[in-house]
């Protein structure tokens, strides 16, 4: 256990500097799993190709690629980004494109009911968005918001390999510094699972913060479902 | 001109060697998730005292932190206590372990799925509980269970990537192998990302259609 | 020559007005080789009442559907108010355009299924659209909004959420909804098939009221026979995606001319 203790500053860094790319990834996350989701949804081609175009290729290659290419082969593009924005940037962007998914689904299966009432009521598309569908779907998302973000969270252990020095990279480095293998290992694996637990909880929080919606949300279904069934 | 085709083309067949690798690794590690999911399921359905606790609490221990430095533990932490394959016998185990966590989820609500009627019609017959399990609850229940073990083999697929930290030589490796020794990453990363888009966007459509196909009988 | 065994297509215009605010000239609509609308002609005179009855599947609902530009039709035009609301010809690509969106605003329209947005208070899915796409100051929108929930009798309702009320008071709260956007024309559309029984009333109570006190125009489906007898000034019969007999409802209820509609009101009147 020594070296842990010895090496506790270097470690409480790396924690920072997880917690930090989890945070600025997160935010990329969510902003890119609306616009691409959205984007998905447009009766626009120019807007849902692209997008369903993005979700494909950075769902189906690996993070790990992705992130190598935004260091490794940018920089044959004159661009050379720093470490931590080409991982945060990788990061985003992969789980973005899987929360977009969650997103679309979302959106794509709010009752047919509530898009007629906004155009009976000439609400235009952006308004009936904005107001009415997406504050719909918000808790419906969240359950799979939360998963994707505690994937985030622990995908946030290969920025190590594009040199950003997180807690996976203070844990290597003192590995091979004091070669205190097993300590210093399971030390970090039970800080990432406190900090995946932690995301649960806040997860749950917010669920139970939007709980009335989803409430008169399972209510009203459950109400339309039985309506049908009378009168059929 | 950025792109050098001449030196894709030269690397192309390296790179098809480690997309072997990966597929390899991805087959055997799905089959490894598939039985000890299932394992873990069951053993957690039992209830029997201090193993399901146990077996539950792993599980959630194993969902809940980065696959990466579960390897690097293998890697790095059992040789020390005289435990130690070759690195790619060790990545297929720990990705299989990590998988079959999740595994185990969806078997889990597969096995609850289950109709009660099938539990209670097993008891009234007075089938013993293997019986009860082998033919009569577990065949349901895999059968929900099919189109997800297709998802997270796709997947892992491009999670093995991850291995590559462990010295595993398969797609990422060799791409980055090649990279380092020809100072020219630009070339081998992008046909590593599109030899794992090739395999992983026809399978994940082939999964879609099966799972389209099997929903209604649910 | 073959007799032909599909009831011929009969214009059920009305002579009471003569600039109609609701004009369907050979609409037709069709969903792959199922034609639920088949070249309809179709009059509403300003303030009629106008009840449309028949079985299900008739494509009554549809003509609503296609009023609120919930549908589109396969061919035909459609006029409200003297604004081309549809102007289709078979195989065209119909794109909405501004003109449409317009029109649509002097429409309004009340569901089978209420859609009232669970997410909001009574107050709220009132004042939406009001504020959003009227331009309305929220002040004044709230008091015509408290006006009307009066007007539907839940008054002491508007703050509360739709999961806290009954199918009936959702259902005023829709029609209040619906008001708040001074429809020239408002619609129902089966406004108490969703209901229980001894709720029914409630909503009947309310429509019925608008009937009597205001000019709006109402075109309005549904199965309460009873209630679309003492409501309407017209009454008409659709079957099979072709209206089969139009007249004030003491003709169409108590001397039916055509056997289609003497058939169908048998079935539904007895019990």
């Amino acid at each position: 256990m020594s070296a842990v203790i010895d090496y506790a500053p270097l470690l409480w860094q790396g924690l920072l500097t997880t917690i930090l790319v989890t945070v600025l990834s997160g935010a990329l996350c969510v902003v890119v799993a609306f616009a691409a989701g959205l984007a998905r949804l447009s009766r626009h081609r120019f807007l849902s190709w692209p997008a369903g175009i993005f979700i494909e290729v950075f769902r189906g290659t690996s993070l790990l690629v992705q992130m190598f290419w935004l260091f490794f082969a940018l920089p044959f593009f004159g661009i050379q980004l720093h470490p931590v924005t080409a991982a945060v940037l990788a990061l985003g962007l992969n789980e973005g494109a899987y929360a977009a998914e969650v997103v679309r689904g979302a959106i794509a299966s709010r009752a047919k009911g509530q898009t007629e009432a906004c155009i009976a009521l000439g609400m235009e598309p952006a308004l009936r968005l904005r107001r009415i569908i997406i504050p719909q779907s918000i808790p419906a998302m969240l359950p799979p918001f939360g998963n994707v973000m505690v994937d985030l969270l622990k995908n946030t252990s290969l920025v190590s390999l594009v040199t950003v020095a997180d807690l996976t990279f203070s844990a290597q480095m003192i590995r091979s510094t004091t070669g205190q293998t097993t300590a210093i290992f399971l030390t970090i694996l039970v800080v990432y699972f406190v900090l995946s637990y932690l995301l649960t909880l806040l997860t749950g929080w917010l669920e139970r913060r939007f709980a009335l919606d989803r409430k008169a949300l399972a209510a009203q279904r459950k109400e339309s479902r039985l309506m049908k069934v009378g009168a059929a | 001109m950025i792109w050098d085709n001449n030196f894709a083309i030269s690397v192309f067949p390296l790179l098809l060697e480690g997309l072997g690798v990966t597929v390899q690794i991805t087959l055997l590690g799905t089959v490894l998730a598939a039985v000890l999911g299932l394992v873990f399921a069951v053993l957690r359905r039992l209830a029997i005292p201090v193993l399901s606790p146990v077996v539950s609490f792993l599980v959630v221990f194993v969902r809940g932190t980065p696959l990466l430095v579960q390897a690097y533990c293998a890697f790095f932490v059992l040789p020390a206590y005289g435990v130690s394959f070759d690195a790619l016998t060790t990545g297929v185990v720990v990705i299989g372990i990590n998988y079959s966590a999740y595994m185990a989820e969806v078997y889990r609500s597969g096995i609850q799925g289950v109709p009660k009627g099938q539990w209670e019609a097993a008891t009234a017959l007075s089938l013993p509980g293997a019986r009860t399990w082998g033919r009569i609850i577990l065949p349901q229940a895999i059968r929900t269970v099919v189109p997800m073990l297709g998802n997270y083999l796709i997947q892992m697929l491009k999670d093995s990537a991850v291995l590559s930290a462990i010295t595993v030589v398969e797609l990422m490796a060799t791409a980055q192998a090649i990279g380092s020794s020809n100072f020219r990453y630009l070339e081998p990363l992008t046909m590593a990302a599109l030899l794992f888009l090739a395999v992983s966007y026809p399978a994940s459509r082939l999964v879609n259609r099966l799972e389209r196909r099997y929903a209604p009988q649910h | 020559m073959r007799p032909s065994t599909e009831p011929q297509p009969l214009s059920v215009g009305t002579a009471l007005a003569p600039e109609p605010i609701i004009r369907f000239e050979n609409v037709s609509k069709n969903w792959g080789s199922n034609h639920v609308l088949k070249s309809l002609n179709f009059e509403v005179a300003p303030g009629e009442k106008v009840s449309i009855i028949g079985p299900s599947g008739s494509g009554k609902t549809t003509i609503l559907r296609i009023l609120m530009t919930l549908e589109t039709p396969s061919e035909g035009l459609v006029k409200v108010d003297g604004d081309v609301l549809w102007n289709v010809t078979p195989g065209q690509k119909v794109r909405e355009t501004r003109q449409l969106r317009e029109t649509r605003r002097k429409i309004g329209m009340v569901f089978q299924q209420f859609n009232l947005f669970p997410h909001m208070t009574a107050m709220e899915n009132i004042i939406e659209a009001p504020i959003h796409v009227l331009g309305m100051k929220k002040a004044e929108a709230r008091e015509r909004a408290a006006d009307l929930l009066n007007l539907v009798g839940l008054g002491k309702h508007m703050n509360h959420t739709p999961p806290q009320m009954s199918g009936g008071q959702q259902q005023r709260v829709a029609i209040a909804r619906a008001l708040a956007m001074r429809p020239k024309v408002l619609l129902f559309d089966e406004p108490t098939s969703a209901l229980d029984p001894e709720l029914i009333g409630e909503v009947l109570n309310v429509i019925r009221n608008l009937a009597h006190t205001t000019d709006m125009t109402m075109l309005m489906v549904t199965h309460e026979m009873r209630f679309a007898e003492e409501i309407s000034d017209r009454v008409v019969m659709f079957d099979n995606g072709a209206a089969v007999e139009s007249g004030p409802p003491a003709q169409i209820f108590k001397d039916p001319q055509q056997e289609r509609t003497r058939t169908f009101l048998r079935a539904v009147l007895q019990h």
